[in-house]
């Protein structure tokens, strides 16, 4: 007898076939399971108008969601003079370079990598090294760009080799331990054994901007602005990396990081090499990491050790998680946003548009269209209009203190929030403390006792945000990164798009 | 004569202090259908464990198809022929019925990462014969895992399509050998029928030399060619299901030494 | 000679703060199997805390105790303070979590760490803050002690190293010898179980961030009395605290007191014979051998897992 499978075992079982269809009291009810599978997808979408929405949207095809938002994108720079805007086009597109790479890593191999930042340094200085007066190496952008992205996946191979074995905790120990390294290495690459290859602190200057067909992009067009060409090279790349990455993950390749997802052991045993599939999962994400690196090199000539700091790194993860880990579209949606909250915090007028508007989007989203939902904006209204105006009866200079720049928003931020002119030391520390206080225990309480808390403290929090948080930018950045991360991962780990997932335990 | 497919040399297995297999010999002959039955804690699963290369052995050799495999990692032992089933049910619950199936075809497929990018015929090609296949193993089932039910989530199946959702799995790798742990496990009489004609089915029409442990003696007497039994990692009979069953260290073993009394 | 010496007393005083940070990471770790990524701000919380008690209390100019009691007082504020920031940490950012993938406490984690230290900086700047204690009692701290050898072991760093052995002491009995003591162990060994044996693994929980962060406070203050502090601190010395768990077996209390020293050492004498630029690179590379060759560090036991 031969060991071998045979392509006959297509014959149902005997009385399979009658035990399905029969009808009576021991029967497997198949023919009911049947009507309960075509209808329960009803129930598992959403009700309403948002239902009904998401249905028609689920129709439209991946690629005619692609090829919108590049179309939009495009758009900016025709859009928009401004060089300032299309520059941060360009951040935000070598954002969703980087995120589609950590996606890779996090989402599909299921590793938590937090070094990720220093592959995109890796990249960033390899084009400087190759691309630069630093050796006088000179080569063309088309060889040196796929260079550093073989050189990116080597070292991710290289790093993850050692580390597969490890389990999530200690692969993200090791990572962000090989972060700090870098960051060291380049800091204090000017003396290394007598060479200097990084350039220490003050980096790598004079590097090539892109060249394209034996044409040179110069990073500025005359008058000093931001040349767009960069912005759509790199949109280019983008689309096509994303089109790679998804053909690569409805392939057996995208099944097996599927598989290992849910249950690595029966990954492994059902032929799946797991300890290979995460390498590689990391040495892509390493190599994506690696090609954005070239990008900002080129534009900006030149390479700091700064720029690769564990900063950048939560930005990314912040934008993976928020989009939803796993799914491309989620994550360029992530980057997308986060890079445009980014940006909008940088100017105290932005930032005072973008509070007043999180926070309404906020409570609408909580409390919908109710009566709970007018008690809240009136009384919160009310509540500042009322403390305002004791507040100025006491004492004048204790709400005369923004500076009026103009806009709508500014005028009423000016006449509701308690803005003093100077404000005492022992007031922003006192105020901001309360404030997160107050936050924490308005998650301990409910119903109407949390709607009289909410009051108050929303206006507490336009207070803290007026006078301490508008007017530094990098500080309250991170702040509100770090609320994110922590809110998404107890309300919604799935970000936006991320996939729904039952877990087992 | 005896043509081994599997054989378990003096094989031995300790956590540390606990041995929980201590010099087994065992083997299957090629297309033979063997129980494996022991109270909890023989080490049964331990052993398939051994087997799969989840554990390596402390002791002793593993040597399948002529070749020893000791040592060798599960997805390489997986490839060379050998799949199991799972006690506790490890199916791939957020993927589809059919993509479960789908994924144990990796071992031997071969589209790289940089075709599927491509997507070159020889990819696609591959892609149509991998959901061919897998629609093929899921067929064996009946109506049971047919039609719609390919595209349902595997945590959307009840526990009796789960159990099968899982050999089907398994024979997707493309097997010569089956390891299957408690089949029948959870099953209504119907069902442990059902299952034990199944597995009879498995090896004359799939060709599978199979494993089993399993606790319902009701299927190991409709199946076994031979039965193996276990307690405390020591192999305390072996022969035909008559004469295990009626064996007095076997009886001992489930039923302490009052129960040498009934037989 | 002298320079052995002096670079074995660096060591020595460095580790012992290095101990008092690990055992933190340990004593979460080892019930929670959670890195505490925010522990290293909790320190860096410490050293503004006892900053903020020592300005209260007049300065080091012109304090209105005695010194001795300055330090104590410091150093109680902080503890205290870091132990309450411990505990609300626990509650509000990682409880909700306990049932969640592990990847989800880890990245919450992160967003506390990086919410602690940018609050701060937020608040307070960024500037570097001395505790000045040098003007302490005329700079009394600094010109009293003894001698070995040629060498000076002035009064800072022999509180600093008392101090931290005195508290290493404390909690190693605390963990050993006490009723909490051994509900805290059963619970690091098997938390459903230690449940049904009628222990409250809420508590327990609470207690370990609240000694781990109690002595990030301490480690905080003894840091600071010698070297100046600012509000990003935590990430570095954070992730040095972290080697030294990791390096020592996380999980283990005295490996941790262990990989706190060893750590000290290394880093000192890789500054001392090597360089103080590259002293950082070697111990991160030490970290790493560590973790790829022997993951359960010097004194931590292999995990063994049955399937």
């Amino acid at each position: 007898m031969s060991g071998g499978y045979d392509d006959e075992l297509t014959r149902p079982l005997e009385g399979a076939l009658e035990a399905s269809t029969s009808e009576g009291p021991t029967s497997p009810a198949v023919g009911r399971d049947e009507w309960v599978a075509r209808h329960g997808d009803n129930r598992t979408g959403r009700g309403g108008r948002i239902g009904k929405l998401e249905e028609r949207l689920r129709v439209v095809p991946w690629w005619a969601w692609l090829a919108t938002f590049v179309a939009l994108f495009c758009l900016v720079p025709v859009v928009s003079d401004s060089g300032y805007v299309r520059r941060v086009a360009f951040d935000i597109a070598i954002y969703m370079l980087l995120a589609l790479g950590l996606n890779v890593v996090v989402g599909w191999g299921g590793l938590l990598d937090l070094g990720y930042i220093a592959f995109f340094g890796i990249g960033a200085y390899a084009y400087a090294l190759l691309s630069s007066d630093h050796y006088g190496v000179h080569l063309p952008s088309f060889v040196s760009i796929p260079l550093v992205v073989v050189i990116g996946a080597t070292v991710g191979f290289l790093v993850g080799l050692p580390s597969r074995r490890l389990t999530g905790d200690y692969l993200a120990i090791v990572t962000l331990f090989f972060l700090q390294l870098f960051l060291t290495v380049t800091t204090n690459g000017d003396d290394l054994f007598g060479h200097n290859v990084t350039g220490g602190a003050n980096g790598i200057l004079n590097a090539d901007p892109l060249s394209l067909f034996g044409h040179e992009l110069p990073p500025t067009l005359e008058g000093g602005l931001f040349n767009p060409a960069y912005m759509y090279v790199v949109l280019a790349v983008f689309v096509v990396v994303y089109v790679a990455l998804r053909f690569v993950n409805l392939s057996r390749t995208g099944r097996a990081w599927r598989s290992l997802r849910e249950d690595p052991l029966a990954a492994e045993v059902m032929g799946m090499p797991v300890n290979s599939l995460k390498l590689m999962s990391f040495a892509f994400g390493a190599a994506i990491a690696a090609l954005s690196g070239t990008f900002v090199t080129a534009l900006s000539g030149s390479v700091f050790p700064l720029s690769f700091s564990f900063g950048i790194l939560i930005i990314i993860y912040t934008m993976v998680i928020l989009g939803g880990s796993g799914s491309q579209p989620g994550v360029v949606l992530g980057a997308v946003l986060i890079g445009i909250l980014l940006e909008l915090l940088r100017d105290p007028g932005d930032s005072r548009v973008l509070f007043y508007s999180a926070i309404l989007v906020g409570v609408v989203a909580i409390y919908r269209f109710s009566v709970r939902l007018a008690v809240i904006v009136g009384g919160t209204l009310v509540f500042g209009i009322v403390v305002h105006s004791i507040a100025g009866a006491i004492d004048n200079g204790w709400v005369n203190g923004s500076g009026g720049e103009g806009g709508g928003v500014a005028d009423f931020a000016a006449n509701w929030v308690i803005v003093p002119v100077q404000l005492a030391d022992w007031v922003a520390p006192v105020s901001y403390c309360l404030l997160v206080a107050l936050a924490l225990v308005l998650t301990l309480v409910h119903g109407w006792a949390r709607i009289a808390l909410l009051i108050p403290v929303l206006y507490l929090a336009a207070f803290v945000w007026e006078n301490v948080m508008i007017s530094q930018p990098e500080p309250t950045r991170y702040i509100i990164l770090g609320v994110i991360l922590i809110g998404l991962m107890i309300f919604r780990p799935t970000g936006i798009l991320g996939e729904k997932r039952v877990e087992i335990i | 004569m005896d043509d081994k497919l599997l054989d378990l040399q003096n094989v031995s297995m300790a956590f540390g202090g606990l041995r929980v297999i201590t010099d087994l010999d065992l083997h299957v002959n090629r297309g033979e259908i063997v129980s494996v039955i022991g109270p909890n804690g023989a080490g049964k699963t331990t052993l398939f464990n051994l087997v799969t290369g989840v554990y390596q052995p402390t002791g002793g050799n593993i040597v399948f198809d002529g070749a020893s495999i000791t040592g060798l990692e599960p997805h390489q032992i997986t490839r060379r022929g050998i799949a199991r089933t799972f006690q506790t049910l490890r199916l791939f619950l957020n993927m589809s019925v059919r993509e479960n199936v789908m994924a144990a075809a990796y071992g031997h497929t071969k589209a790289g990462v940089f075709r599927s990018m491509l997507r070159t015929p020889g990819m696609r090609r591959e892609e149509r014969e991998i959901r061919e296949l897998a629609e093929k193993r899921l067929a064996f089932f009946g109506e049971r895992l047919m039609g719609y039910r390919w595209d349902q989530p595997a945590y959307s199946l009840s526990y009796a399509n789960r159990r099968r959702l899982e050999i089907a799995r398994a024979t997707a790798t493309n097997p010569t050998l089956l390891l299957l742990d408690e089949p029948a496990a959870g099953m209504n009489p119907k069902e442990t029928q059902e299952i034990t004609e199944l597995i009879e089915l498995l090896r004359t029409d799939g060709g599978y030399t199979i494993l089993v442990i399993e606790h319902d003696m009701h299927v190991v007497e409709g199946i076994s060619d031979r039965v193996v039994a276990l307690d405390h990692g020591f192999k305390i009979a072996e022969g035909s299901f008559e004469e295990v069953a009626t064996s007095s260290q076997v009886i001992e073993a489930y039923l302490g030494t009052g129960g040498m009394a009934r037989k | 000679m002298d320079t052995f010496i002096q670079l074995t007393l660096n060591g020595l005083t460095l580790g012992s703060v290095y101990a008092l940070i690990a055992l933190g990471y340990s004593l979460v770790y080892g019930i929670l199997k959670l890195l505490n990524f925010a522990h290293g701000d909790v320190f860096m919380v410490g050293t503004f805390i006892g900053f903020g008690a020592l300005q209260l209390l007049g300065g080091t100019t012109n304090p209105v105790v005695p010194a001795w009691a300055l330090l104590a007082l410091i150093t109680l504020a902080a503890m205290a303070g870091c132990a309450v920031l411990g505990v609300v940490i626990e509650r509000f950012a990682y409880r909700p979590l306990r049932d969640a993938p592990r990847i989800a406490p880890l990245i919450s984690a992160l967003g506390v760490s990086f919410f602690i230290a940018y609050s701060m900086q937020l608040l307070f700047g960024s500037e570097l803050r001395s505790y000045d204690m040098f003007s302490l009692s005329g700079g009394a701290l600094y010109t009293d002690g003894f001698d070995i050898g040629n060498v000076r072991v002035p009064m800072i760093r022999i509180i600093t190293i008392l101090a931290a052995f005195v508290m290493m002491i404390l909690l190693w009995l605390l963990v050993t010898r006490t009723r909490v003591g051994k509900a805290m162990r059963a619970t690091s060994f098997d938390r459903e179980a230690a449940a049904m044996m009628g222990i409250d693994i809420d508590k327990v929980i609470v207690f370990a961030f609240v000694l781990g962060s109690a002595l990030a406070g301490a480690a905080g203050v003894l840091f600071a009395l010698r070297i100046p502090t600012y509000a990003t601190i935590g990430f570095l010395i954070g992730l040095k605290g972290f080697t030294a768990a990791v390096i020592g077996g996380i999980g283990s209390i005295p490996g941790a007191m262990a990989g706190g020293l060893v750590l000290g050492f290394a880093e000192s004498y890789a500054q001392g014979y090597i360089s103080t630029r590259w002293s950082d690179l070697l111990v991160f590379i030490l970290l790493i051998l560590f973790l790829v060759f022997r993951p359960q560090g010097i004194l931590g036991k292999a995990d063994i897992r049955k399937v």
